[in-house]
């Protein structure tokens, strides 16, 4: 039965009921028990947000705390997924893959194809994305067009406790290696959950709101931007379509085509830098194969071309707001020529 | 016959000279085509470095896994994989042992425990640590041996690699191919340390080194290292001082060496001829029998050239396949 | 709370998740004389939009509810009172009218937990029960149901009754473990939920495959069994609208499942978002598929039903109601005359197979008429 949970919460019972399902399930990750070798307590954090907590009470030694490595421990749960495990590797946040990026896009990413199709990699590969941390350029970046670009890695990053944990379990179960992108901001939110086990298929959207005059695509924790924004627009008599993107790579195209071909308008809210990002991408398949039903040009609301600022009041700058979202959606809307040139951030 | 001095049966030794003998002439032919333009890419060749391969590969079974370099073919063919699938890869053939999607430097058999060669350096020794962490889970007494050249032994994987085996007690194996070159630079200058014993310790595991030229050196240290993983004692560095019949790759001119060394080398340091003179003197087995696995071998390596060439390329449709299991 | 002169009319409540209704119009206008059972408004939720009936009689006297407005339920949106109340009186009941405390505070109105689970010989079963009249109703749903597509009837029906409804096993939150597929074993474990629950015997209403299971128990249990009430019900002759079957079972995402759904209602601007995404949220539960497949496999082989028991269930003599929509499009309203003259037989205009949700009210009128019999 569905009760309130957070997200963290969500992950954590994610885990907890594949590794009891599967015994291949292995999590491992710097400090997700916490305080392994140290005088103190046992199962000392949890994790650096308490996301494992509890686990290893339950799992023992299927959750490894490993040196601060990224390459090699990366690198061993790859090794791991391509001899029978089903490795759960969390690395923490997301700006740390610049020092084991080989692992994944060489390695994890190429098995497959490189081996003729002889190779299965069920890897999950789990960090904290995005900003809003106060935690600046090194530990607030939302890396995901980084990892859509590859081919051979699924790139998934959930906008709510419920999706987090269809998705993960999704994730341990899928044969391919997955980046799983949890918004760390998001941790605390709670919505109605199943205590039971399921899966979410991937490159499966999620349509939060229905509306006829104009698509917003997000998704993470802008997603919740985008429908405040909704909900402002709907003051003015706009109805807006809200989709969640939910997996990035594979990506739900028909739902983000149909609705479009329905509104004419598009915006596209992305957390990451705007060149080469999901907006760019969006964006671009929409004018190639919707073209025709654009009313508009199509809108990408972002983050800036710059690095994450410490300062809060320079980072709360940094992340795209309801205000932009819905100024944006205005813009589709303005009669043709008056619209002022969309300002890429 | 007389008594058999040597720590393998004669069927053993016979079968380790079959391995070496195949890399070398599969190697050789491999040579020679390429100069001829038969081959597409690059390929760096393992030739004179047969002993390494052997003397390890022969303690192996397939549920032990190895992670290759980008000089894999001696690994791939002493781990067992298939010589006719690995020549029709190297030629881009449907038939190859990845459909022609991999080349000489991604050939792999999982089957076989061949996690692959792999073209970027050091980076197999993180799988390795992967593998043996599967296997101790399992609790199969399998092993996972990771074979970098002294190059790649500069790279942060393989340090970390080092570390984290050590730290969870892996059933890992760092198998360090010292032929003296990292591409075209000499190890001496560039590792600082002169001995890999050394590096070893400062990792907190034991480090041995041997003649690399010398089959039954390699067999009895790895022998002796893989028994001590299997049973839990945990990771070990082995140094294989050996040489580099070719260049770092086919159509290098190695002007980096000195002149004669490779002429010297061969005349020496082959350790094919090593193992040769060393069972014919000691009578266990006829030059005759060695020659006839000769001729064997080549009509082997004729017939996997004749193969491959007459094998079918990747059809078209060939290219948008196997990125994913299911996407 | 208010004169038995003024009575009000409240955004209704339907289902355990509806926080706040839409109106999207008006069907009776001010001053215009209200009998019990018209049709008020329409109010749109975020699952399904059905009218509001008249609870009380009288003159309605004021509309506070706009349509194209969102109000919370049990907030006040019209009145109803005698022609001779003054306007002053009315308006100070508008004025005073306070939004009675909310379910989920202790001891309110209905302080019982909208859902309840019952650990019975076949597994976990969930359950929901209101009202506390002599007679017992117990509602079984049809196959991929569950309790809440009684969401417009439990209430109903609890006026006179005692009612229960259940998810069956492999449904809604209930376990999805299905040890038998067949009639047979969903109504053993019908009759195993009666007797942990403590329900000696009850009027059952089943709808599609659950008139198929309450058909099953009458014959196999006919002394639990007080009537039945048979809504589009299968067991009632061989054809099915197999490809309904087989794309419910399939589809695994919002645009193969919605026109599936489709198919169930005659008006398929019914099939929302919401009610699209709840039946992918319980599709999605481990164990679904799989016992999806089972009674898919058991029930419905070769393309129709395999069971037929109106021959049967005609001849035990219970009083039986039969229901269907006219323009059913899953199992056709032809069967509704399979039981011959023993049973009451309505067909319901301008309905699907989801009759008891799309014609709630004439349903509501129909069963609590039977039951009452």
């Amino acid at each position: 039965m569905a009760r309130k949970i957070s997200m963290k919460q969500a992950i954590n019972e994610a885990l907890d009921l594949e590794m009891t399902r599967d015994p291949t399930v292995i999590v491992m990750g710097e400090d997700i028990v916490g305080g392994t070798g140290s005088p103190g307590e046992d199962d000392a954090w949890g994790g650096v947000l308490g996301v494992t907590k509890g686990l290893h009470a339950k799992h023992g030694d299927r959750l490894m705390d490993t040196p601060l490595s990224e390459s090699a421990y990366i690198g061993a749960a790859i090794g791991a997924a391509t001899c029978g495990l089903r490795p759960v590797a969390e690395l923490m946040f997301i700006d740390f893959m610049g020092v084991c990026f080989d692992q994944i896009f060489n390695q994890a990413a190429k098995f497959r194809y490189m081996f003729g199709g002889k190779a299965e990699t069920p890897v999950v590969i789990r960090a904290m994305v995005g900003a809003g941390f106060r935690a600046a350029a090194q530990h607030s970046q939302m890396l995901t067009p980084i990892f859509t670009h590859i081919p051979g890695v699924k790139v998934v990053c959930p906008s709510n406790a419920y999706d987090a944990k269809g998705l993960l379990i999704q994730s341990i179960r899928d044969n391919d290696p997955v980046i799983f992108c949890e918004h760390k901001n998001l941790y605390g939110l709670e919505c109605d959950v199943p205590a039971e086990s399921y899966a979410i298929p991937f490159g499966e959207a999620n349509v939060l709101r229905d509306g006829d005059d104009v698509t917003i695509v997000s998704y993470g924790l802008t997603v919740h931007r985008a429908m405040e924004a909704a909900e402002a627009l709907a003051k003015e008599k706009v109805e807006a379509e809200v989709i969640d993107l939910r997996t990035l790579s594979p990506i739900d195209w028909d739902t983000v085509i149909d609705s479009v071909e329905r509104t004419g308008r598009l915006v596209v809210v992305d957390e990451a830098h705007p060149r080469c990002s999901i907006a760019s991408d969006v964006a671009a398949f929409v004018g190639q194969n919707a073209f025709g039903a654009l009313k508009a040009g199509v809108q990408m609301v972002t983050a800036p071309h710059v690095p994450v600022p410490f300062s809060p009041v320079l980072e709360d700058l940094y992340i795209p707001n309801a205000a932009a979202i819905a100024d944006a959606a205005r813009r589709t809307l303005a009669p043709t020529g008056t619209s002022p040139r969309s300002i890429a951030a | 016959m007389t008594e058999n001095p040597f720590p393998l049966s004669r069927d053993d030794l016979l079968k380790a000279y079959r391995i070496m003998r195949t890399i070398r002439e599969f190697e050789e032919r491999l040579h020679i085509d390429f100069a001829k333009g038969d081959i597409p890419g690059f390929v760096h060749l393992y030739a004179g470095e047969e002993a390494s391969a052997a003397g390890i590969m022969m303690h192996l079974k397939d549920n032990d896994r190895i992670a290759s370099t980008h000089r894999g073919h001696g690994h791939c063919i002493a781990k067992g994989v298939d010589v006719h699938e690995m020549m029709a890869e190297i030629y881009g053939r449907s038939t190859g042992a990845c459909r022609g999607k991999g080349g000489s430097m991604h050939i792999a058999d999982l089957s076989k425990g061949m996690m692959g060669a792999n073209g970027i350096l050091g980076a197999g020794a993180p799988l390795v640590c992967g593998a043996a962490l599967a296997a101790k889970v399992r609790g199969d007494g399998g092993v996972g041996i990771s074979f970098v050249g002294d190059g790649a032994s500069n790279q942060g994987t393989f340090l970390e690699s080092l570390n984290l085996a050590a730290v969870w007690n892996l059933p890992a194996i760092f198998v360090v191919e010292n032929n003296g070159y990292a591409e075209s630079t000499a190890r001496d200058w560039a590792v600082a340390v002169d001995s890999y014993i050394d590096r070893a310790s400062g990792f907190g595991l034991p480090g041995v080194t041997v003649d690399g030229t010398d089959f039954f050196a390699v067999y009895e240290a790895a022998g002796e290292i893989i028994r001590r993983a299997r049973e839990g004692g945990g990771p070990a560095l082995l140094e294989c001082n050996m040489v580099r019949f070719y260049g770092h790759f086919e159509g290098d001119a190695q002007t980096y060496r000195a002149k004669g060394e490779v002429e010297a080398i061969r005349a020496s340091r082959d350790c094919i001829k090593i193992f040769a003179e060393r069972v014919i003197e000691a009578g266990v087995i006829p030059r005759a029998e060695l020659e006839a696995i000769d001729r064997q071998v080549l009509d082997l390596i004729e017939d996997a050239v004749r193969a491959a060439r007459g094998a079918p390329l990747p059809a078209p449709a060939e290219l948008l396949t196997d990125v994913y299991v299911a996407y | 709370m208010h004169t038995e002169r003024i009575k009000p009319i409240v955004m209704p409540k339907w289902g355990l998740s509806m926080s706040e209704g839409k109106i999207t119009g008006w069907l009776k206008q001010p001053g215009s004389t209200v009998n019990v059972g018209d049709d008020l408004l329409e109010v749109e939720t975020d699952k399904i939009t059905n009218v509001v009936e008249a609870g009380d009689a009288g003159t309605l006297r004021r509309v506070l509810a706009e349509p194209g407005n969102v109000y919370p339920v049990k907030s006040l949106i019209a009145v109803l009172a005698d022609p001779d109340v003054p306007d002053a009186e009315v308006d100070a009941f508008v004025a005073g009218f306070a939004v009675p405390k909310g379910d989920d505070e202790e001891g309110g109105e209905e302080s019982s937990p909208q859902y309840l689970f019952a650990d019975t010989p076949a597994g976990t079963l969930r359950y929901a029960k209101r009202g506390d009249g002599n007679r017992t109703v117990l509602l079984v749903h049809g196959f991929g149901g569950d309790l809440d597509n009684w969401l417009f009837n439990i209430d109903a029906l609890a006026e006179k009754a005692t009612v229960y409804a259940l998810d069956l096993p492999g449904h809604g939150q209930s376990t999805k473990a299905i040890a038998d597929p067949s009639l047979a074993g969903l109504s053993a474990a019908l009759r195993g939920f009666m007797d942990t629950v403590g329900i000696g015997s009850a009027h059952l209403v089943g709808h599609s495959m659950g008139g198929a299971v309450s058909m099953q128990t009458a014959l196999d249990a006919p002394d639990r069994v007080d009537s039945l009430a048979l809504i589009a019900s299968a067991g009632l002759g061989r054809e099915i609208n197999h490809a309904y079957i087989q794309g419910f079972v399939a589809a695994t995402g919002r645009r193969d499942l919605k026109p599936v759904l489709e198919q169930l209602f005659a008006d398929t601007g019914l099939v929302s978002r919401q009610l699209v995404e709840d039946l992918l949220k319980y599709k999605r539960l481990d164990g679904v598929d799989g016992a999806l497949r089972a009674l898919s496999g058991a029930l419905f082989t070769n393309g129709e039903q395999a069971r037929v028991l109106a021959a049967d269930v005609a001849g035990t003599g219970k009083p039986t109601l039969v229901v269907w929509g006219q323009e059913d499009r899953i199992i056709p309203a032809a069967h509704a005359t399979a039981l011959g003259s023993g049973s009451r037989t309505e067909v319901i205009p301008n309905a699907g197979h989801m009759v008891q949700m799309e014609a709630a009210g004439t349903v509501n009128a129909l069963l609590k008429e039977h039951i009452g019999k």
